[in-house]
C-alpha cells in the first residue's frame, strides 16, 4: 500500500502535548501525533496503555486536560459549536457496535444525516442504501439490529458512520467483540475503505490488517507514545524494548 | 412388512395407566373435582349460615333507599337515593382521587427520579432522603399523619392560613376560588380543541416538509403556542372577563368558592408522596438502563443533546419505564381503598357502610372486587398491547 | 523515537495532575458546576434553611421530656413525655402487663432470625430448622397455656409482635403456596393452569383491604355452624392468600429465567417432574429472585398496618389507641413519628440488605 506523507495544510488531526488524568492517574502523557490526509494510522499496545482514551479524545468522547487537539483545522475545546462541527467530520466505530436497537438498519443510517446535516429523507435513504451495498448487506435494510449477526452489525455501524460523509474515520477495537469467523468480513470492509483513501486511525490487535493497510504504526504503553514508524520498520526492527516485548507476545501465535 | 398399511408404522399405544396423556386428564379431572367439591361445600355452608342469621341474598338491596349521607361527592346524592346510587358516588370518588393521584404522582416521581440522577450532589441527596423516607413507612401511617396535620394542625377557619389570595387552609379543608360560569369558557374550550387539531396538522406538515427538504421545524414549541395561546387569545379578545367566586368567611365556615375536605387532601397527598417514591425509582432505573454506548454513538454522529435525548435515550428508556409505571398506577388505584381508614367516602368506604346496614357482606365484597378487577384487567391488557407494539425486535 | 520518561525522578511541573482534590474543587464540580446547578444548590439550601431549624427547635430545643399529664406537656416543642408514657403500650398493646416479657422475647427472636438469615453461609436446611424452631417458640410464648405460662388469647396480641407475626407467618406459609401456584401456572395441564391463573389474577387485581374484609366476614360463613374462627387466624389467612399470589408471580419470573437446557438435561438423566423441579429448577429459580422476595417481605411488613380495619391492634392500631387517651390529647405528631421510626428501621435495613444482595448477584452473573 503506497505510503502517504502529509503535505502542509493537509494535516487532518494534530495532537500537541496532550495530557489527561483520571483523578491522580496520568492516563495520557505528552501525546504528540499528526495524521495527514489519507494517512492510515494503526495504534497498538497492551491494555490500559491509553490507546482508546486517545482516539476518544479526538471526538471529545473524553476530555483532555492539557495540550491542544486540532481536527480538520478546528481546535477542540469546551466550545460546543466546535465539538459539534468536529463530530460531523469524524466518524467512529465502536467495539460494542452501539447500533440503536429501536430503529431499523435503514433508520440507523439515515438518522444523523436527517437530523444533523438536514438532508431530505429520500436523499438520505439513497445514500444509506448505497453504503449498505458497499458493506455488502443491502438486503438487511428493514431489519432491526437485534436480528443481525455481530459481523453484520459492525458493518452496519461502519455504514452508519460513512453516511455522514466524514473526513476521518476512527475505529476503537472494531473486531474485538466479534466471533472469529466474522472478523474477516469487517476487516475486508475496512481495507476497502483504506484503499479508497479514507483518513483512518484504528486501534486494533489485528496485526495482519495493520501490515496490509497501515502507513504508520503507533505503539503506546502506559499513556505514552513509545514508538512510531512505518509497518515494515515497525515489525522488522522495533527500536524500543517495550515494543519488542509487546510484539513478541502478540505475534507468538 | 408389506401390506395395505405399508409405510405407516405407528408406535404402540402404552397401557392407559402409563400413558402421560391419560394420566394428565385423570389428574385434571380429580383436581377440578376437588376444587369444585370444596367450593360446593363452602357455598352450602354459606347458604345455611346466611339463612340461619336471616340475611338476605341477591342484589335486590341495590334498589332500596340508602338512608346514609355521604360527605363529598362529584355527582348529586341524597340519603333518599338508592344504594346503587351510593355505590356510584363511591366509584366516582375513587376514580377521581385515583386519576388525580396518578397525574400528580407521575409528575412528582419523574422530577424526583431525575433529581436522583442530577449532577448536583445536594439535589441528589435530598431526593434520596425523600425516596428512602417515604418508601419505608406504611401508607396507612402516612395517611393518618397527613389527616391529623390537616385536621388538627390547621387552624380554625377564622385563623385560616392564607397561602395565596383566595386559597385558605383551615381544619375544615382547603378552599379556593372558582371562576364563575361564563360563555367565554365554552369558546376557550373550543379554541383548545382547535389548538390540538392545529398542532396535529402542523406536525404532519412539518414531518412532510422535513422529509422533502431536510429542514426541521420546532413542532414542540409551535404546539405549546397553539394549545396555550389560542384559548388565551380568545380570553383576551373577550375582554378578559375573570370573575372569581371567592370564598368568604361567614360565621364559622366559608361559603363560596370550592373546598377540598381534609380527608381528600390527606388521601391525595399520602398517595402522591408514597407512590411518587416508587415512580422515582422506576424513572431512574429506566434512564440508567439505556447503555452509555448509545449516548456515545449518538454523540459521535454529531447529534445535539436534545436530539440525543429525544431520538435515542427516551424511546429506549420509556420501554423500560412504562410497564412498571402502569403497575404503580394500579397500586395507587388499589391503595386508594385505604380511604376507609380516614373516612373519605370512596368505593370501599361506601360499600362498608352498606354492608354494615344490610348485612349483605358477600354481595358488597363481590361488587368491590368486580370493580377493582375490571380496572386491573383493563390496565393489564392495555399494558400487554403496548409491550407487544414496542417490543424490540430480536432474532 | 522519544526516550522513555524516567519515572523515578520527580515529575516536572507540566506533568503533575491538575488540582482534583480539596473541598473547593468538590464544591465546584458537585454543587456549582453551571448556572443552573448553582441556582438549584441555592434553592435547596434555602429550603433546608427554612425547614431544618424549626424542626430542630420543635424536636429538641423546646421539647418537653417529662410531664405528669397532657396539659403539662403543651408547649412550643414536642412532647416526648407522651412517647415515654405510652411507648410500652404502643409496642406491646393490650398484652397483659406483667407478661410482656414474653412478646419482648418474641420480638428478639424474630429480629435475630432475620439477622441470621442475612448470613449467606447459614442458608440451607439449618436455617429452615432455625426458623421452624423460632416459630414454635414464638407460638408457645405468645399463647402460653403450657410450661407454666398463663394463657393469653389472640385478641390481646397487639403492637410490634403482632405486626411481626402477621408478616412472617404470612410469608412463611404464602411462600410454598406461591411456589405451587407458579408451578401450576406453567403447567401443561390446561385445567390446572386455568385455575392458578384465575386465582393469581383475581387476588392481585383487588386491594388487600378487600381480601381482609373477605377473610374477616366470609370465613365464618364458609364454615359449618358451630365452628368459630379466631379473628387473628382470619387475618393471617388473608395475608397468606394475598402473599401467595404476589410470590407466585415472582417465582414464576425466576422459573422463566432458567434456560431450557436445564430441564432438558434433567430429563435426559431420567429425573421425573417433581424430582427435576425440587432438585434442579427450583433451587436455581429461587436463588435468582431473592432480592424481589425480600422486597415482598418489606411490603408485607408495611401492609400489616391494614389490620386496623378489622379490629386488630397491630403497631398502627396501638398508636391510634394511645392517642385516644383523654389525658394525653393531640400529640399525634410525636406518636406517628415514633412509630414511623420503628417501621423505618425494619424496612430500611431490609431494603439495604436486598440492594446489597442484588449487587452481589449481578457481579457473580456478569461474565
Amino acid at each position: 500500500m503506497a505510503e502517504n506523507t502529509p503535505e502542509p495544510g493537509q494535516t487532518k488531526i494534530e495532537l500537541r502535548h496532550v495530557h489527561k488524568w483520571y483523578g491522580d492517574f496520568h492516563v495520557l502523557t505528552d501525546i504528540n501525533l499528526e495524521v495527514g490526509k489519507g494517512e492510515r494510522v494503526v495504534v497498538c499496545g497492551p491494555s490500559g496503555s491509553g490507546k482508546s482514551t486517545m482516539i476518544r479524545c479526538i471526538n471529545r468522547l473524553e476530555e483532555h486536560q492539557r495540550g491542544q487537539i486540532l481536527v480538520a483545522g478546528i481546535e477542540l475545546t469546551a466550545d460546543i459549536k466546535n465539538i459539534e462541527a468536529i463530530r460531523r467530520e469524524v466518524g467512529m466505530v465502536f467495539q460494542q457496535f452501539n447500533l440503536f436497537p429501536h430503529l431499523t438498519v435503514l433508520q440507523n443510517l439515515t438518522l444523523a444525516p436527517i437530523w444533523v446535516r438536514k438532508t431530505p429523507k429520500k436523499e438520505a435513504e439513497e445514500a444509506a442504501r448505497y453504503y449498505l451495498e458497499r458493506v455488502r448487506i443491502p438486503d438487511q435494510a428493514d431489519k432491526f439490529p437485534g436480528q443481525l449477526s455481530g459481523g453484520q452489525q459492525q458493518r452496519v455501524a461502519i455504514a452508519r458512520s460513512l453516511c455522514m460523509k466524514p473526513e476521518i474515520m476512527l475505529f476503537d477495537e472494531p473486531t474485538s467483540a466479534l466471533d472469529p469467523e466474522m472478523i474477516k468480513e469487517v476487516l475486508d470492509v475496512m481495507v476497502e475503505l483504506a484503499e479508497e483513501g479514507m483518513t483512518m486511525v484504528c486501534v486494533t490487535h489485528e496485526m495482519g490488517f495493520a501490515r496490509t493497510v497501515a502507513d504508520t504504526m503507533v505503539f503506546m504503553d502506559r499513556g505514552e507514545i513509545v514508538e512510531r514508524s512505518p509497518p515494515k520498520e515497525f515489525f522488522a526492527n522495533p527500536k524500543s524494548d517495550r515494543t519488542k516485548l509487546f510484539l513478541s507476545q502478540i505475534l507468538a501465535h | 412388512m408389506a401390506g395395505a398399511t405399508a409405510g405407516i408404522v405407528r408406535p404402540k399405544r402404552p397401557p392407559p395407566w402409563n400413558d402421560p396423556r391419560v394420566r394428565g386428564i385423570i389428574f385434571q379431572v380429580l383436581f377440578v373435582a376437588a376444587v369444585l367439591g370444596i367450593g360446593a361445600f363452602l357455598v352450602h355452608n354459606t347458604l345455611v349460615n346466611l339463612h340461619r342469621q336471616n340475611i338476605a341474598t341477591g342484589f335486590g338491596f341495590l334498589g332500596r333507599e340508602a338512608a346514609f349521607g355521604i360527605g363529598e361527592s362529584l355527582i348529586e346524592y341524597a340519603p333518599s337515593d338508592t344504594y346503587a346510587r351510593a355505590f356510584l358516588v363511591g366509584l366516582t370518588n375513587t376514580l377521581y382521587v385515583a386519576a388525580l393521584g396518578i397525574v400528580l404522582a407521575t409528575i412528582v416521581g419523574t422530577v424526583m427520579g431525575l433529581a436522583r440522577l442530577s449532577g448536583n450532589w445536594l439535589v441528589r441527596k435530598l431526593a434520596q432522603v425523600y425516596v428512602e423516607t417515604f418508601r419505608n413507612i406504611p401508607l396507612a401511617l402516612q395517611l393518618f399523619f397527613w389527616w391529623g396535620l390537616l385536621r388538627q394542625g390547621a387552624p380554625a377557619p377564622r385563623q385560616a392560613w392564607h397561602l395565596l389570595p383566595g386559597v385558605l387552609v383551615s381544619n375544615r379543608g382547603i378552599v379556593f376560588p372558582v371562576p364563575q360560569p361564563s360563555p367565554v369558557y365554552g369558546w376557550m374550550g373550543l379554541a383548545l380543541l382547535i389548538g390540538v387539531a392545529a398542532t396535529w396538522a402542523v406536525r404532519r406538515w412539518a414531518t412532510q416538509r422535513q422529509a422533502r427538504t431536510g429542514a426541521p421545524f420546532p413542532t414542540g414549541w409551535a404546539g405549546v403556542a397553539l394549545i396555550a395561546g389560542l384559548p388565551l387569545a380568545v380570553f383576551a379578545a373577550a375582554g378578559a372577563p375573570l370573575h372569581l367566586d371567592m370564598p368568604e368567611l361567614h360565621g364559622f365556615n366559608f361559603s363560596g368558592g370550592t373546598s377540598l375536605s381534609p380527608e381528600f387532601g390527606a388521601l391525595l397527598i399520602g398517595l402522591v408522596v408514597y407512590t411518587g417514591t416508587f415512580i422515582a425509582e422506576i424513572v431512574r432505573a429506566g434512564i440508567l438502563a439505556v447503555s452509555w454506548g448509545q449516548s456515545e454513538a449518538a454523540m459521535a454522529l454529531g447529534l445535539s443533546q436534545g436530539q440525543r435525548m429525544r431520538l435515542i435515550v427516551l424511546p429506549q428508556a420509556l420501554r423500560v419505564i412504562i410497564p412498571p409505571m402502569t403497575s404503580q398506577y394500579l397500586n395507587l388505584t388499589k391503595n386508594s381503598s385505604l380511604a376507609v381508614i380516614i373516612g373519605y367516602p370512596d368505593l370501599v368506604s361506601v360499600a362498608n357502610t352498606t354492608m354494615n346496614q344490610t348485612g349483605q357482606a358477600i354481595e358488597g365484597i363481590t361488587l368491590i372486587m368486580a370493580v377493582y378487577l375490571t380496572i386491573s384487567l383493563t390496565i393489564s391488557a392495555s399494558m400487554n398491547l403496548y409491550n407487544r407494539a414496542v417490543a424490540l425486535v430480536e432474532r | 523515537m522519544t526516550d522513555i520518561t524516567d519515572r523515578d525522578l520527580p515529575l516536572p511541573a507540566e506533568n503533575r495532575a491538575p488540582r482534583t482534590h480539596g473541598v473547593l474543587h468538590w464544591l465546584r464540580v458537585n454543587l456549582f458546576s453551571s448556572i443552573f446547578n448553582t441556582l438549584l444548590t441555592l434553592l435547596a439550601l434555602y429550603l433546608l434553611a427554612i425547614t431544618i431549624p424549626p424542626v430542630i427547635r420543635w424536636a429538641l430545643v423546646d421539647a418537653i421530656w417529662s410531664a405528669p399529664n397532657g396539659n403539662a406537656c403543651r408547649g412550643d416543642g414536642a412532647c416526648w413525655a407522651f412517647v415515654g408514657e405510652k411507648l410500652r403500650f404502643i409496642v406491646f398493646g393490650r398484652y397483659p402487663y406483667d407478661q410482656q416479657w414474653r412478646p419482648l422475647l418474641v420480638v428478639l427472636i424474630f429480629v435475630s432470625l432475620i439477622i441470621a438469615s442475612c448470613n449467606r453461609r447459614l442458608w440451607g436446611r439449618r436455617l429452615g430448622a432455625l426458623w421452624l424452631g423460632g416459630l414454635v417458640a414464638v407460638g408457645v410464648l405468645m399463647w402460653g397455656g403450657v410450661a407454666g405460662l398463663p394463657y393469653v388469647e389472640t385478641l390481646l396480641w397487639s403492637g410490634l409482635p403482632l405486626t411481626l407475626i402477621l408478616a412472617v407467618v404470612g410469608m412463611a406459609f404464602g411462600f410454598p403456596l406461591g411456589i405451587l401456584l407458579a408451578l401450576g401456572r406453567r403447567s401443561d395441564l390446561p385445567a390446572v393452569r386455568a385455575i392458578c391463573v384465575a386465582y393469581i389474577e383475581l387476588v392481585r387485581g383487588v386491594p388487600l383491604i378487600t381480601v381482609l374484609f373477605m377473610a374477616s366476614v366470609m370465613l365464618p360463613l364458609f364454615l359449618p355452624s358451630g365452628f368459630t374462627v379466631d379473628k387473628l387466624l382470619r387475618a393471617q389467612i388473608a395475608f397468606i392468600l394475598f402473599a401467595a399470589a404476589y410470590l407466585a408471580e415472582i417465582v414464576r419470573g425466576g422459573l422463566q429465567a432458567i434456560p431450557k437446557g436445564q430441564v432438558e438435561a434433567a430429563d435426559a438423566l431420567g429425573l421425573g417432574y417433581w424430582q427435576r423441579t425440587r432438585l434442579i429448577v427450583l433451587p436455581q429459580a429461587l436463588a435468582l429472585v431473592i432480592p424481589p422476595l425480600v422486597n415482598t417481605f418489606i411490603g408485607a411488613f408495611k401492609d400489616t398496618s391494614l389490620v386496623i380495619i378489622i379490629g386488630l391492634f397491630d403497631l398502627l392500631g396501638t398508636v391510634n389507641a394511645a392517642l385516644s387517651d383523654a389525658n394525653w390529647q393531640g400529640f399525634y405528631v410525636e406518636a406517628y413519628v415514633t412509630v414511623a421510626a420503628i417501621y423505618f428501621c425494619f424496612c430500611f435495613f431490609m431494603s439495604r440488605y436486598s440492594q446489597m444482595l442484588e449487587r452481589e448477584f449481578n457481579k457473580s452473573r456478569r461474565r
